[in-house]
């Protein structure tokens, strides 16, 4: 009992990878996840049944899939539930899971995320229930991060490959060419700031996601995952051609200290003060939204590339649906991940505005085609199809991300604010996440 | 809040009853009927208001403004357009009006739950005050015990409490946990020992009324100012609470609008999610607006109620 009640302490604490840890060395006597076969006909027979289904998701196009579900399967309840996004609904999954109590059956779990859950089994493996079939049926990028150590513990949900996001306006204003390589960009950078100081070709403040896709996209591989076993290594010549071209942009004080996602970031995205933005391929639909004021200003462009000429990409964000080993009604619950990320869903969601990971929808010609008039008619999906191919598969991340990720401002944000080095700064996030890794029973290297 | 400033800021000091004798007024010893003035002092309270009020002015402010007037307006004037009914109406229907639920749940939690605590500390700090028992010097050390805790702090057990008698994520989580405000049972006892004179409850008994009756038609009358203090502040407690649902609650549909607030500011921040900051800032001013209506319909016995037993009569 006081094991337990330790554990759950811990749960609730603020890091949501503590548990996890903590139940990943002390042996898994909750692991609710059996590894019995479930064929379409129990999952069509569970259907017929009817039932109801929890959902954690804070994408808005999952309550109207679940409606479309329901209507296709009228005996089937889906209960959609916004818990929190990212790392909130990360803290409630985890204390949910330390408490055995309110575990959803489905849960929206990003790709950086899902590999501590699937580690620890928090998630099911849902090979079990025939994903295996679902090979070749979403992009690489993805497909790859929802599968660890022979298991698929996720359905890819949407995706993010890589584009950059330019304000034409400021760029035809000051005569600035796109750029097509890092180097070019810096420089553009230099141009545009100079023109105009309150200008600046982009913000950042230190980001975990955008720093990892950065690597991602150079080439830098620092994370090596083998079960418990984790390699972390920022020195190699991917992580170095990042740090130079970077440090170049804050010691010249060319990216904005603006931080994300705030309401300064929309207005500056709105006002030409900040020009470009390096993310996702999901970012549209934020645009249109919440940067209405600038709308035909934009426009989407290709990734800088590191090497001149190469064509490499990376992922930005994106989610799957995992299932967690202690939801109850799994087989409608699998039927319900399905058909949002593999069937008819996903149309609906597309419709909705999320940038899918199914190739079959990034290569077809109805979405390849679709005008944007936000960014003056510009058939950006080609772009992002075209960017979504370019990625390396091979990329890791750890099966702490999460924490890792909480940690980076404390650590390489240093770069932004202090004299310190980018370099300096990955060390140091490098030896922290060691530290915590051993201390969490894995075993790191450097 | 700020109610009470202006009230004072802006009473007329009584004129005086005869004229002073001007030969000696600048080394007049002080009388509140009649303040020395300080150019130093004026200027401070001044930048004091201006400080306090320029948050407020910028929420009503923004409330007028659409999500694209907020990012190309100047924060503390208008945009162009008004949009504030625009708003108003958006904050009530976005998502099929969950806004007017999230108000009617915080209604709620603040009816039942400081409401309760309210009764509870007017009960008990009555009990404590004027009836002799046998530990109340250990129940007197529990409760400034209690006031000292943090409600924070007890968050945490709390929720692990809730969860072991699966009462999380119901309306109960919150409620409960409001009902104990022990920082209003030692005011009340505090006020109650002042405000019943023990002579008049002990009249009451001769004349053979029950305790029930002496509680209700003697003390309570009495107590009216202390309750609504308490009342001010488990409501304000219990309208603003965040983290006490935060951790209990996961289901939007039991929400109270601090909860419900901070998710849609939230949407904003995520890939696919629509921002809609202008729907933040307005409901935030809804929000304010009862807690306003109470400050200002209940503050004259707010203020006598404070400064009850501060003078000798």
């Amino acid at each position: 009992m006081p094991k337990h009640s330790r554990r759950l302490l811990r749960g609730i604490g603020l890091v949501a990878a503590l548990a996890l840890g903590a139940t990943a060395c002390g042996g898994s006597d909750d692991d609710g996840s059996s590894d019995k076969k479930v064929g379409s006909a129990d999952i069509s027979a569970a259907l017929k049944k009817g039932g109801t289904v929890t959902v954690w998701a804070w994408d808005p196009t999952v309550k109207t899939v679940a409606a479309q579900f329901e209507k296709k399967y009228p005996n089937v309840t889906v209960k959609v539930v916004n818990a929190g996004t990212g790392n909130d609904q990360y803290k409630a999954l985890t204390n949910a899971i330390s408490a055995k109590k309110g575990v959803p059956d489905v849960a929206q779990i990003e790709y950086y995320a899902i590999g501590q859950y699937a580690l620890t089994k928090g998630v099911t493996d849902l090979k079990a229930y025939g994903a295996g079939k679902l090979d070749g049926t979403y992009s690489p990028g993805p497909w790859n991060s929802v599968q660890s150590g022979g298991g698929i513990y996720g359905l890819p949900m949407d995706s993010g490959p890589m584009a950059l996001f330019y304000n034409k306006k400021v760029f035809d204003k000051y005569k600035i060419a796109v750029p097509t390589t890092w180097e070019e960009y810096v420089e553009a950078g230099r141009t545009l700031h100079k023109a105009n100081p309150k200008a600046y070709i982009t913000s950042d403040v230190g980001d975990a996601g955008l720093t990892t896709s950065l690597l991602w996209q150079a080439g830098s591989r620092p994370y090596k995952v083998d079960g418990t076993k984790v390699g972390i290594d920022f020195s190699d010549a991917g992580a170095k051609k990042y740090t130079d071209t970077w440090q170049q942009l804050i010691d010249e004080k060319l990216v904005a200290p603006v931080t994300g996602w705030t309401d300064d970031w929309y207005k500056g995205l709105g006002d030409g003060t900040i020009a470009t933005l390096p993310t996702g391929a999901w970012m549209p639909g934020n645009f249109t939204t919440g940067v209405k004021n600038a709308s035909g200003d934009w426009r989407v462009a290709p990734m800088p590339q590191w090497t001149k000429g190469e064509n490499k990409s990376a992922e930005n964000g994106g989610s799957s649906l995992a299932m967690p080993s202690l939801a109850k009604n799994k087989e409608l619950a699998y039927a319900f991940t399905e058909f949002t990320a593999a069937g008819a869903g996903v149309q609906t969601r597309i419709d909705g505005g999320a940038f899918p990971a199914t190739t079959k929808d990034l290569n077809s010609r109805k979405f390849q085609d679709t005008e944007f008039p936000y960014f003056g008619g510009q058939k950006a999906n080609k772009i992002f199809a075209d960017s979504a191919k370019a990625v390396p598969s091979d990329w890791k991340y750890l099966p702490y991300q999460v924490y890792a990720n909480s940690i980076f401002n404390d650590t390489v944000g240093k770069a932004y604010i202090s004299g310190t080095k980018l370099t300096a700064g990955l060390t140091s996030w490098q030896d922290a996440s060691v530290k915590y890794g051993n201390e969490q029973g894995f075993t790191v290297e450097k | 809040m700020t109610g009470s400033t202006g009230t004072t800021a802006t009473r007329p000091a009584a004129p005086p009853k005869q004229a002073a004798p001007r030969l000696r007024t600048p080394r007049r010893p002080y009388s509140p009927s009649r303040p020395r003035r300080s150019v130093l002092l004026t200027v401070l309270t001044a930048v004091v208001l201006v400080y306090s009020l320029l948050p407020l002015l910028w929420l009503v402010l923004s409330a007028t403004k659409s999500q694209e007037g907020l990012s190309r307006s100047f924060g503390l004037w208008f945009d162009r357009d008004i949009d504030l009914w625009h708003n108003i109406t958006e904050t009530f229907t976005y998502q099929d009006g969950v806004f007017l639920r999230w108000l009617l749940n915080t209604l709620m939690y603040v009816v039942v739950g400081a409401g309760g605590a309210t009764l509870l500390a007017v009960l008990g700090g009555y009990a404590l005050a004027k009836f002799d028992f046998p530990g109340k010097r250990a129940v007197f050390a529990v409760v400034i015990g209690a006031v000292a805790v943090p409600t924070t702090a007890l968050a945490v057990p709390t929720f692990l409490m809730f969860s072991k008698i699966g009462l999380t994520d119901t309306p109960w989580a919150v409620i409960i946990p409001s009902l104990i405000s022990p920082f209003g049972l030692y005011l009340m006892w505090v006020f109650a020992t002042e405000a019943i004179p023990t002579e008049l409850m002990e009249a009451a008994r001769i004349d053979g009324a029950s305790e029930l009756r002496t509680f209700f038609q003697v003390a309570l009358p009495l107590l009216a100012p202390g309750t609504v203090t308490v009342l001010l502040f488990t409501t304000v407690a219990t309208w603003n609470n965040y983290f006490l649902p935060l951790i209990m609650l996961k289901d939007p549909d039991w929400y109270p609008l601090t909860l419900g607030l901070d998710a849609w500011n939230k949407q904003a921040q995520t890939a696919g999610g629509e921002a809609v900051f202008n729907l933040v800032v307005t409901g935030s001013l809804l929000t304010i607006v009862p807690l306003v209506a109470a400050f200002l319909s209940l503050q004259k016995y707010w203020q006598s109620g404070l400064s009850a037993g501060s003078v000798k009569e």
